[in-house]
């Protein structure tokens, strides 16, 4: 990299002709980025802005924090806490069944073909999302659904005891669907970056699997696995499109009070609305830096 | 077993220890049990539900009745349209941005790889809630109508396909000789348009291909922007259909997971396993 820059550097002089003008063929660079930025800006940063904005402003005008102080009304805190539930649930149940899941087709002994199998559909899988997932659940695990129905055959009513696919336990399985794969995806590569001559050293310093595992390969594997917790945390948390369709939108989890928000300021105060969204961002955007630092670490010793 | 003499250094591949090979196989083949039967039951019931659509007989009368729908296929067509719209608009933003950084800004890369990664970081809710707040009334008054409304969305969907197409074009640049191709079409006189088209675009076709594509299956069937949009698009006219039909949805589904499987898979058979995305779009 550091070679690729100075030689660039070099062109750069020799095309200017001498160092006469080189400030206005630096402006000439920046044009070829100019459409990118103009376009993030209109389409990304520029409405982000208008809510940060917005959620800074008092209802009388004026700066303030007052929005920030309401996101612990207990209707937010609610929302919230149900978004937080099912993302950690998720996170760490998603997160230990794709390991395993991963751990299985790579070096458990599968026999080749399971390992692409299991790729390809996790690929497949962790973009099935939105409508058609939540309807393949209300078919499995609905009111009417097929396993519903089997659990009947043997006696017991789900939905007397307690269950329902429109609550947290329910989506939490559904959300399972596009969180399992999503770990099988990222922590692969972290498997296949384990050494085989740590496994063989271990071994023959008379390490038994379980200790490998614990004083070699976990310790290795553990900010990889950590950080795509993380990452399948904020892939739930803001999650909307799932849980709209499962419940019609009338769960009471963070995305879902964002979008009522949307359709009539349900929250009754326009400005804790733009708070509750920049909450989400700011949630998000720690989820993803501790995620892409995990990811840094990992990284010296799985190349 | 023997094949890790291969010279690519992509497959790098791990051999079980011999002792306890049988153990860790039978573990393995029950988990993946277990993971196949919990991913493939939701699929079959929602395949099984939709062939009993007719009484008494099982068949495909779910299919043809969602495909005879009068609203059905104007949906699909607009998703179809929108999509190929804001993957065109994404690669034109997207290649020459990346070749340009590549070529000639590299301390600039980050500051785009950041940006790329923020549709990771703002969920879709909330952006289209800010979409709506910035330019639904004047100055900016964008969603006045219908078709200016279709344009703001097709614009979004090109900026929430930057993580996966800038991360595709940058493999596929880092994996050629940007600055050699570049010289060597310099010093035959092209200049940069045709550089552009004729020798950066033909070289990425793979990266361009895996990127488009994955936006397509995210772009295709999407609920949230649309839904807050007012577009009468395919996931909104899906999320009415489940409320309104009993056997529809399912033939739906199975049609949005064939979708989204043809898609998938045409990465997997181009791109050779390289993909290692990260998902989107719930």
């Amino acid at each position: 990299m550091k070679a690729t820059q100075s030689s660039d550097a070099q062109i750069a002089n020799t095309t200017v002709g001498g160092a006469k003008r080189p400030s206005r063929l630096h402006l000439a660079y920046w044009l070829g980025v100019l459409p990118f930025f103009i376009f993030s800006a209109l389409f990304l940063i520029g409405p982000t802005l208008v809510l940060a904005f917005r959620s800074l402003e008092g209802l009388e005008g004026g700066l303030t924090l007052d929005n920030y102080r309401q996101l612990l009304s207990p209707t937010v805190i609610d929302a919230y806490g149900m978004s937080i539930r099912i993302s950690l649930t998720t996170a760490i149940l998603g997160g230990l069944i794709g390991f395993l899941i991963a751990w299985a087709v790579s070096i458990g002994g599968l026999p080749r073909p399971f390992r692409s199998l299991t790729t390809t559909f996790s690929g497949v899988a962790s973009n099935f999302a939105g409508v058609p997932l939540a309807a393949a659940f209300v078919y499995t695990l609905g009111r009417v659904g097929v396993v519903t129905a089997l659990f009947k055959v043997f006696g017991i009513d789900p939905y007397k005891s307690g269950f329902s696919l429109y609550s947290f336990m329910g989506l939490s399985i559904v959300y399972l669907y596009f969180q399992i794969p999503l770990m099988v995806l990222v922590i692969l590569p972290a498997i296949d970056g384990l050494k085989r001559e740590w496994r063989e050293a271990a071994e023959n310093l008379g390490a038994t699997p379980v200790q490998y595992w614990r004083s070699v390969a976990l310790p290795v594997l553990m900010p990889s696995i950590m950080g795509t917790m993380i990452l399948l945390f904020g892939n739930s948390f803001g999650a909307h499109a799932t849980a709209y369709a499962l419940t019609g939108g009338l769960f009471n989890i963070a995305t879902l009070l964002i979008g009522q928000q949307i359709e009539g300021d349900v929250l009754h105060n326009p400005g804790l609305g733009y708070a509750v969204a920049m909450g989400m961002v700011i949630i998000m955007a720690l989820s993803i830096l501790i995620y892409s630092i995990l990811q840094r670490r990992s990284e010296r010793w799985l190349r | 077993m023997t094949t890790s003499t291969a010279p690519s250094s992509l497959a790098v591949k791990t051999t079980t220890a011999k002792a306890p090979a049988s153990k860790n196989r039978f573990w393995s083949g029950l988990i993946f049990l277990v993971a196949a039967l919990y991913f493939l039951i939701p699929l079959a019931a929602t395949f099984y539900w939709s062939l009993r659509a007719q009484k008494g007989v099982l068949g495909f009368e779910a299919y043809r009745k969602l495909f005879a729908d009068t609203n059905f296929l104007p949906a699909f067509s607009q998703s179809i349209v929108n999509a190929i719209a804001a993957i065109l608009i994404s690669l034109l933003l997207i290649v020459p941005t990346a070749y340009w950084v590549t070529l000639r800004l590299p301390k600039l890369r980050s500051v785009i790889e950041f940006i790329t990664l923020l549709p990771f970081v703002i969920p879709a809710v909330v952006l289209v809630f800010g979409l709506i707040r910035l330019y639904s009334r004047p100055p900016l008054l964008w969603t006045a109508t219908y078709s200016s409304s279709r344009v703001l969305l097709v614009c979004v969907y090109a900026a929430i396909s930057f993580p996966y197409v800038f991360r595709a074009v940058d493999n596929g640049l880092r994996a050629m000789d940007v600055r050699g191709l570049t010289e060597a079409a310099q010093s035959l006189g092209a200049g940069w348009g045709t550089i552009l088209f004729k020798v950066i675009f033909p070289n990425l076709r793979t990266a361009l291909l895996s990127g488009a594509l994955l936006t397509f299956a995210i772009v295709i069937g999407e609920l949230t922007i649309a839904l807050y949009m007012a577009q009468h698009t395919l996931g909104p006219y899906m999320a009415d259909l489940t409320r309104s039909k009993v056997y529809e949805p399912s033939a739906m589904a199975i049609v949005a997971f064939a979708i989204t499987w043809a898609a998938l898979g045409i990465i997997q058979l181009v791109g050779r396993g390289q993909q290692a995305q990260i998902a989107g779009g719930h």
